[in-house]
């Protein structure tokens, strides 16, 4: 079980004739090559088309020239002044914290009870846990939204929080889990021993073991929920309660009519860029926390 | 093919066969060891640790999920949300029923062909780029840092600005495809009923082929060195590699990942959302159900056919579980 | 400062700007707090918080400005959700004017408190913001579909402003012609709004209307839309995609419309009156080249119809101080408040007497000659689809759109839209 979860870090397979330093035929070389800066062309070009676009302005951005002619900053000023921007993107890293610390905790105690106890119905509860992040968020819409009302935090970052948790728990329990159990029950032996409780045991010993992967699936749940769009769209109303994504789909202008593209890609590229360096910074772990919670799961 | 390589690709797909079975199907406890009254104890502690989570997700899951059921059994709307009656299963059947609307089937023949295209178009690029990232080489780390970005970005955000690249007047792409002489010209891309839904899925392409790629990568890597190595010493060539070693053993985590992606398609919202609003030409079965839900107020309706996704999905992934674990026990036989 | 100094003191600074003698029953001793929904950012955000605080300070109440989101469809989905959770959380709302049939039940009657100020506004705009008797919103500026022309090119053309739909196509297409063959490639004859969204159903049912075909469901609940002269309002449309109008306007919403008439690139516009102000706008290449005239009629036996739009200002039914929210709507919509919004942002005002207005003619020059398109604009069948009308129009626009879009014939979209309008409307009773 361990092959997979070492996905980053693990033996390199070397694919059929491409043996580095003496390929077979220069061919497959160049190919290689083309291929891989196609695709990295591809995956980074519209990030870049829409940096220039958020430096043009007016006709300026009619005009489909990457480089803009006269760069301007206005539109990431107009983004902050002509609405709470700041207070959008404090919003979203509040609401993303608050559902990472707490699914994370909650997994965490949920992690040890399913991975180092065998008791009746665990498989079926897994399994219960591991459908609900195939729930559609549209099957839960309107009886979510009983909720929000019944505890009065409509428009409110709690709702927005609590609603999340149904996006992250089942991914992060069933990555947790699966991490869990790969520790040696020495430890927890070793632990009992010395007669230590349990939630002692979980969040000083295994923890800190965990932390690795705690880290992963905690980038994880908190892209996921630094991305949702539709909780945010149903459960607020005024734009001071807005998160990123719900601000920049509804981003307007004055008259109601215009489509102000540059400010659009002004904002999405200031959303965009902090994500952008942390899953470049992560990149090993984000790619075995996501090899772990899918193939695993 | 040569008998060593045969040998080598049946001993790792089994083992394969052996951790997909073991985690992913049959989940069972590697060291149960402990009996009696510490055992119960243990199981206890258990249940005590694992009730917060669980009452957090009856909470935001089971129970909204069955609240969404039972109003799809009475005629409750929006403007008048505490009068209600129940009313069977009239919005499923009959002349105003769920079953009998146009609209419905076309956001169920949109959402699978969405999924269809999506899907099988990820796999191909997917199984592509994640080759491209088995291979040691310098261009490794830039084109695995590349990839993740259409990944990180905010579903929102990935729409708007490809709706700008797509842009018929000031789009990028049209720009350069008329510079080109490809198209005579401007293209609608998302307005054209002929072209909006493949607009869609090109984002989606875009967007959703890094995950594909990554997960694919993940089971490209637990095929064994000696496995190539014994098909180079053979001499066997490249495609056949591929096609005999290679693909039989990643076929199971291909396989887990396609579903993943699958059921993530059928409930795409925020793309098609975003992109072209409720055109009803591309309009998915999530869209559908926002629509209903809140556009038109109809709350007993929309919960109706949330209701049939919700079901739809849940059908889909038995039957996917299933698939896939017949097809791991005829590997192992 | 004792309190009643300070609240005469407050009364004379503001005798200016009291009107219609509101000055009412409010004392500072029960001064509440009212929140308004003001929609929209920058200009029209500082007009609608610039009008409340005069207001408040006026009454002495205090005020909280809530910003919902500026798309129409967002902010009515989220206004049904938050009056169907019965929250306090908003006295005053702006509501569009197709929204008064779908939010009547949540809204407080007005009538009462307006003590006959309702009497200045435009009748049918009045008549739209009633519901089942009951005056829900008052209307607070008007918008209406218009005709934008090249004055320029037609008289480089010789070509009459035209008031046919069939003569709007032939000098379409004769300047467009003309101008390809100068060079000019990018020029269209005629843009307007075209994408599958309620933009569509406004101008589908000008087609419709002024061909004399209807007004989709007529006042009495009847579904008139199947007949033959919205069959051939439709075909008139449809001919247009292609020839003098692009292909991609079946995705044009008023921005992407105005995007080509603004760089120069299209003879004939339909639009809101919004457009002006930025075609006259300082750097605009059409600057000066701009005429504004009511849209065609369908042939001779036609009229001129114009889709009425605009927002009004209305009360929660769940506002906990309704008289106080009252107050703020019919002071928002007097006539001088009107009138400054006129002169500062060109909001057209709903009272008749203000298009006589010299200040706000001379600011507005197309104000005055369009009174009556003004007063005879045509009102969505919202009063008797009421809370289905989303429906019913999403179905209209799907319709119109199949049939722009050569999915189906005209014949074909309008038979399937009265198909689904009679199980919208459970056989034409809309109940």
């Amino acid at each position: 079980m361990s092959g997979l979860v070492k996905a980053g870090a693990g033996s390199r397979a070397l694919a059929p004739g491409a043996v580095p330093g003496q390929p077979r035929f220069p061919w497959g070389c160049i190919g290689y090559w083309a291929a891989s800066l196609l695709f990295i062309f591809v995956s980074v070009f519209p990030l870049l088309y829409a940096l220039s676009s958020s430096l043009k302005q007016g006709s300026g951005l009619f005009s489909p020239e990457l480089w803009p002619k006269a760069p301007t900053f206005a539109n990431y000023s107009g983004v902050f002044a002509e609405q709470p921007f700041a207070q959008n993107l404090l919003n979203s890293l509040l609401v993303a914290g608050s559902v990472v610390t707490l699914s994370l905790g909650l997994s965490l105690m949920a992690a040890w009870a399913f991975g180092r106890v065998e008791f009746r119905g665990r498989g079926l509860l897994l399994m219960l846990i591991l459908s609900a992040s195939m729930l559609p968020q549209v099957a839960v819409l309107s009886g979510m939204f009983e909720l929000v009302r019944a505890f009065g935090i409509y428009d409110t970052l709690g709702a927005l929080i609590i609603a999340d948790l149904v996006l992250t728990l089942p991914f992060t329990v069933w990555v947790l889990v699966t991490f869990m159990r790969q520790l040696p029950k020495e430890l927890e032996e070793a632990a009992a021993m010395d007669g230590v409780g349990v939630l002692t045991l979980v969040f000083r010993v295994y923890m800190p073991l965990l932390w690795p992967a705690m880290v992963a699936t905690g980038l994880l749940a908190f892209i996921a929920a630094w991305n949702e769009f539709l909780f945010a769209l149903t459960f607020t109303l005024s734009t001071e309660a807005r998160t990123v994504p719900v601000a920049i789909a509804l981003i307007s202008t004055p008259s109601g009519f215009e489509l102000p593209w540059g400010k659009i890609m002004a904002a999405s590229v200031i959303v965009t860029l902090p994500l952008v360096a942390l899953v470049v910074v992560f990149q090993r772990r984000i790619v075995s926390g996501l090899s772990a919670g899918a193939v695993k799961g | 093919m040569s008998r060593g390589a045969l040998r080598c690709s049946g001993a790792a797909a089994s083992r394969a066969e052996e951790v997909m079975a073991n985690d992913i199907l049959r989940p069972r406890l590697q060291n149960a060891a402990l009996r009696g009254g510490l055992a119960a104890q243990r199981v206890r502690r258990a249940w005590w640790m694992a009730a917060p989570m669980l009452l957090v997700l009856a909470a935001v899951g089971a129970w909204p999920l069955l609240r969404t059921i039972w109003f799809s059994l009475t005629d409750s709307e929006l403007s008048n949300p505490g009068d209600y009656a129940f009313i069977g299963l009239e919005n499923y059947v009959g002349e105003y029923g769920l079953l009998a609307s146009a609209d419905w089937w076309q956001a169920v023949g949109n959402t699978l062909l969405f999924t269809g295209l999506s899907v099988s178009l990820e796999t191909l690029l997917g199984l592509g780029v994640a080759l491209l990232l088995n291979q040691a080489s310098r261009l490794r780390t830039l084109l695995r840092a590349a990839l993740l970005v259409p990944w990180a970005i905010p579903t929102v955000v990935s729409a708007k600005m490809w709706s700008w690249m797509l842009h018929d007047q000031f789009g990028i792409v049209n720009h350069h495809l008329l510079a080109l002489g490809v198209i005579a010209a401007p293209l609608a891309w998302t307005a054209d009923p002929q072209l909006s839904l493949f607009s869609i899925v090109l984002v989606d392409v875009w967007k959703a082929t890094p995950y594909m790629a990554l997960l694919i990568l993940a089971a490209l890597q637990m095929v064994p060195v000696d496995c190539y190595e014994a098909a180079r010493v053979d001499g066997v060539p490249r495609w056949q590699v591929f096609r005999r070693i290679t693909l039989p053993l990643i076929l199971p985590g291909l396989l887990v990942a396609m579903v993943f992606r699958t059921l993530d398609a059928l409930r795409v919202f925020d793309l098609i959302y975003v992109m072209t609003s409720n055109s009803r030409d591309t309009q998915s079965m999530s869209v559908f159900v926002r629509q209903q839900l809140i556009d038109f107020g109809l709350v007993g309706y929309g919960s109706a056919a949330a209701t049939c996704l919700f079901f739809m999905i849940a059908l889909l992934s038995i039957v996917a579980m299933g698939l896939m674990r017949r097809t791991f026990e005829r590997a192992a036989a | 400062m004792p309190l009643a100094a300070r609240r005469s003191l407050l009364a004379m600074f503001f005798a200016c700007v009291a009107l219609l003698g509101i000055v009412a029953n409010t004392r500072a001793a029960d001064a509440v707090t009212i929140s308004i929904a003001c929609s929209g950012v920058g200009q029209e955000l500082e007009f609608c918080k610039g009008a409340a605080e005069a207001w408040a300070r006026k009454t002495g109440h205090a005020l909280k400005i809530v910003t919902p989101p500026n798309d129409a469809s967002e902010r009515l989905a989220l206004y049904q959700q938050l009056l169907s959770a019965r929250s306090e959380k908003i006295d005053v709302l702006q509501v569009d004017v197709i929204w008064p049939g779908l939010l009547g039940s949540y809204l407080l009657d007005l009538r009462p408190y307006a003590k006959g100020a309702e009497a200045q506004h435009f009748a049918g705009f009045i008549a739209n913001n009633s519901s089942q008797g009951r005056l829900v919103a008052m209307p607070w500026f008007a918008n209406a579909g218009l005709l934008f022309y090249r004055s320029d090119l037609l008289q480089k053309y010789g070509q009459p402003v035209p008031t046919t739909w069939g003569e709007l196509t032939a000098s379409a297409r004769t300047i467009q012609d003309g101008e390809r063959a100068l060079g000019n490639e990018r020029m269209w004859g005629y843009v307007w709004q075209g994408r599958a969204y309620e933009g569509l159903s406004c101008n589908a049912l000008e087609w419709v209307a002024s061909h004399d075909g209807g007004a989709i469901v007529e006042a009495d609940g009847r579904i008139s839309i199947n007949n033959p002269r919205a069959v051939l309002a439709l075909q008139a449309a449809s001919a247009w995609v292609g020839s003098i109008s692009p292909t991609a306007v079946l995705n044009y919403a008023e921005e992407e419309s105005r995007g080509v008439f603004q760089a120069g690139n299209a003879v004939f516009m339909r639009n809101w009156p919004y457009a002006w102000a930025l075609a006259q706008a300082e750097g605009s290449v059409i600057r000066g080249k701009v005429g504004v005239a009511v849209l065609p009629k369908g042939g001779g036996a036609g009229r001129h119809a114009a889709t009425l739009g605009g927002e009004s200002l209305a009360v929660s039914k769940y506002s906990q101080h309704p008289a106080a929210a009252a107050d703020l709507v019919l002071y928002m919509t007097s006539a001088g408040v009107q009138k400054d919004r006129a002169l500062r942002g060109s909001f057209n005002p709903t009272i008749a007497a203000l298009y006589q207005d010299a200040e706000i003619l001379q600011a507005n020059p197309f104000m005055g000659e369009l009174l009556a398109t003004f007063t005879n604009a045509l009102a969505r069948p919202t009063t008797v689809t009421g809370t289905r009308y989303n429906q019913v129009s999403h179905h209209f626009w799907n319709a119109a759109h199949d049939t722009l879009s050569a999915k189906a014939t005209a014949e074909q979209a309008l038979a399937r839209l009265e198909q689904s309008l009679k199980r919208i409307s459970r056989r034409g009773t809309w109940r």
